[in-house]
């Protein structure tokens, strides 16, 4: 198998978004977030606070580079504005300190919560966010600020990158690893029982040995992955309402064997719910704005 | 009398077998996925480099993650225990010893006749053990024993933040990427490695000369750079460090005959 | 808030929480931990609005507290944790 064809099966789309509904000719300040993670990057332009256009990218070789494209993807959905509008931009995630157009960075935690405030509303009081190198549990208030986290970025089980590496390892698309994981048809299997995620790929190894179906491995390790990502809510604690943000949210081979242990209905948004660490980003830019603390001019 | 040890690893099964306290057969066979089937293969192939019948053994001890899986062994003992007898037997001054193997890593303080009084596991994750350096040479694109030689060769320091196998594996890739030399890397993946394994040894304490045993024993970049941290002139580690481990099981194993 | 920093692996969990809300920023435990894991940064990076000193725990450190604070936690009797004595308002916790 060529390198090339090997990276297909962790790859998923990109998209952009303009809202029709807004003009950003009238707005007062025009406030932008760039979350720069590990697998992806999102930059959120907002209008006085409102969402006016995203962009939702791969990230590439370095952080500048992934930055300035996100922005630019969310700029050409618009395609009127030149960027010299934007009154105060804010970078977070994995690569926030990177972000060379940036006014300031905020931590991923902030503005998770934060977003998730403002995409699922503000009865959303436990945020957990699946990223592609770490998992983080949020407790918020009603104001989207936090009151307990955790965050985990040292460990890949649990992460989208172990997901990845499984999606590798039998050869399944990562969009499909939900869906042909509920293929399998007999009982649902015991999870993994390795949680390191090296260990976990000879376990899988051995069991594709005896005889399992990449579909019946599949829905093994979505349970494991589930299992440690309940292990970690946990310990923040679970208060309704309960929300997901990040890329995980997609996957619902890992999300709906996660929901039935978290005991609650999960929140639904029209949302992209990979955009909240940047909407968060983009809305403390509004907040310090309209404190007066935006950009000295 | 005649005693075996058997040590079922992750990686390895290893047979020693022992005759009036001289060891007569050392044997390891692959574990694979059939644990029993290895566990049989190793204890017949020791018994026949030993030259004696199966029946001329008085007793086996089985050991070491799969240990349920040595269904013909009188009695197991913990892994502790196993590496604590296998340490003295060796060097008998032995008070501190570490084994590193393929998934585990382990470190404990003994008294003179090699029973634990502490100790400390690094298990299932594989930041702190083989596995490790494993992963490591697979993402540098060399082998095992290429491997720690070539991490001898620099003194320079190249900082890895990553602990996780998998997400250090993508750090060494954007090494690799950023034209940083291999031995550089090579050093770095050595130093990480041993920062855990001391900082397990030194939660224990130290106490007068370390024996090391486990395949990981082997790995000279391993080791200098274990001896670095320590500011260790000297550690011991047995000619075929990795039946450590199986050597305690059949020594025990012998000491329990002769009460 | 409850800020829990470290991780869990399959090895244990292994968290510093410090409560941001006893936290004065005094720097006791920065000055406590002989392993250097504690900062104290002039405003809460995860609460940007407010504007208070807080400890955090030092983000090189927070990947491997399992060993940064092997040295505190001897497995032969363990005394009380420099950085949880320090602390004169009781912000500072271990979970292992």
């Amino acid at each position: 198998m060529t390198e090339e064809t090997k990276q297909e099966f962790w790859r998923w789309t990109e998209s952009n978004y303009r809202n029709p509904d807004l003009d950003w000719n009238s707005a007062k300040h025009i406030t932008v977030g760039v979350d720069v993670g590990s697998v992806s990057s999102q930059a959120v332009i907002m209008a006085d606070g409102a969402v006016l256009a995203y962009g939702n990218m791969r990230t590439g070789a370095d952080s500048p580079n992934s930055a300035r494209n996100a922005l630019k993807y969310a700029l050409d959905a618009i395609g009127d504005m030149p960027e010299e509008r934007m009154d105060y931009c804010i970078g977070t995630g994995y690569g926030r300190v990177n972000v060379p157009f940036a006014d300031r960075s905020i931590t991923e935690i902030a503005c998770h919560a934060r977003g998730a405030n403002f995409i699922y509303g503000p009865q959303v009081r436990t945020v957990l966010d699946v990223g592609g190198q770490d998992i983080k549990a949020i407790q918020c208030d009603e104001r989207g600020k936090v009151t307990h986290f955790l965050m985990n970025d040292k460990c890949a089980a649990g992460t989208g990158r172990g997901m990845e590496v499984f999606a590798d390892l039998l050869g399944v698309p990562i969009q499909k690893v939900g869906d042909r994981s509920f293929d399998y048809k007999g009982e649902e299997p015991e999870a993994v029982s390795s949680t390191c995620v090296v260990y976990a790929k000879s376990e899988a190894t051995g069991l594709l040995r005896k005889g399992w179906s990449k579909e019946q491995v599949l829905a093994a390790y979505c349970k494991a992955m589930a299992e440690r990502i309940y292990a970690l809510i946990e310990r923040v604690g679970v208060k309704a309402e309960f929300a997901v943000t990040g890329g995980m949210a997609k996957n619902r081979g890992v999300m709906d064997r996660v929901m039935p242990m978290v005991g609650l209905d999960r929140m639904q948004t029209d949302y992209d719910t990979q955009i909240a660490g940047a909407a968060g980003a983009a809305l403390f830019g509004y907040a310090l704005c309209q404190k007066g603390k935006g950009r000295k001019k | 009398m005649i005693t075996a040890g058997i040590d079922c690893g992750a990686k390895n099964t290893k047979t020693v077998i022992v005759r009036d306290g001289k060891i007569i057969a050392q044997v390891a066979v692959a574990t694979g996925f059939d644990q029993e089937a290895s566990v049989e293969k190793s204890l017949r192939n020791a018994a026949e480099s030993a030259g004696i019948f199966m029946e001329d053994i008085d007793k086996i001890y089985g050991t070491g993650s799969g240990k349920e899986s040595i269904t013909m062994a009188e009695d197991t003992i913990n892994d502790i225990k196993a590496m604590g007898k296998g340490a003295i037997y060796f060097f008998p001054k032995a008070r501190t010893v570490a084994d590193v193997g393929a998934e585990e890593g382990r470190a404990a303080k003994l008294d003179d006749t090699g029973n634990p009084i502490d100790f400390a596991i690094n298990e299932k994750c594989a930041a702190g053990a083989g596995a490790f350096i494993e992963a490591m040479g697979r993402a540098l694109e060399t082998p095992l024993e290429e491997l720690g030689p070539l991490a001898l060769t620099t003194d320079k320091q190249v900082p890895m933040n990553a602990q996780c196998a998998i997400f250090a594996e993508s750090e060494v890739v954007g090494l690799i990427h950023a034209k940083t030399p291999k031995n550089e890397i090579s050093k770095a993946i050595h130093d990480a490695m041993a920062s855990r394994i001391v900082s397990m040894i030194r939660r224990i304490g130290i106490n007068e000369d370390l024996v090391m045993i486990g395949g990981v024993s082997y790995n000279p970049g391993f080791l200098s750079a274990i001896k670095r941290e320590l500011k260790l002139a000297h550690i011991y580690i047995p000619e075929k460090p990795e039946f450590g481990s199986a050597v305690g099981a059949a020594v025990a194993a012998a000491e329990s005959c002769a009460i | 808030m409850l800020a829990n920093y470290g991780y869990k692996d399959a090895s244990g969990d292994f968290f510093i929480t410090i409560d941001t809300d006893k936290c004065n920023g005094c720097s006791e435990c920065v000055s406590a931990c002989p392993m250097s894991c504690f900062e104290v940064l002039d405003e809460d990076p995860n609460d940007p609005l407010r504007e208070d000193p807080v400890a955090i725990v030092s983000p090189v450190k927070k990947k491997s507290l399992k060993y940064e604070c092997g040295p505190c936690k001897p497995t032969a009797d363990p005394s009380p944790l420099p950085c949880v004595q320090a602390c004169p308002r009781q912000a500072v916790s271990h979970s292992w």
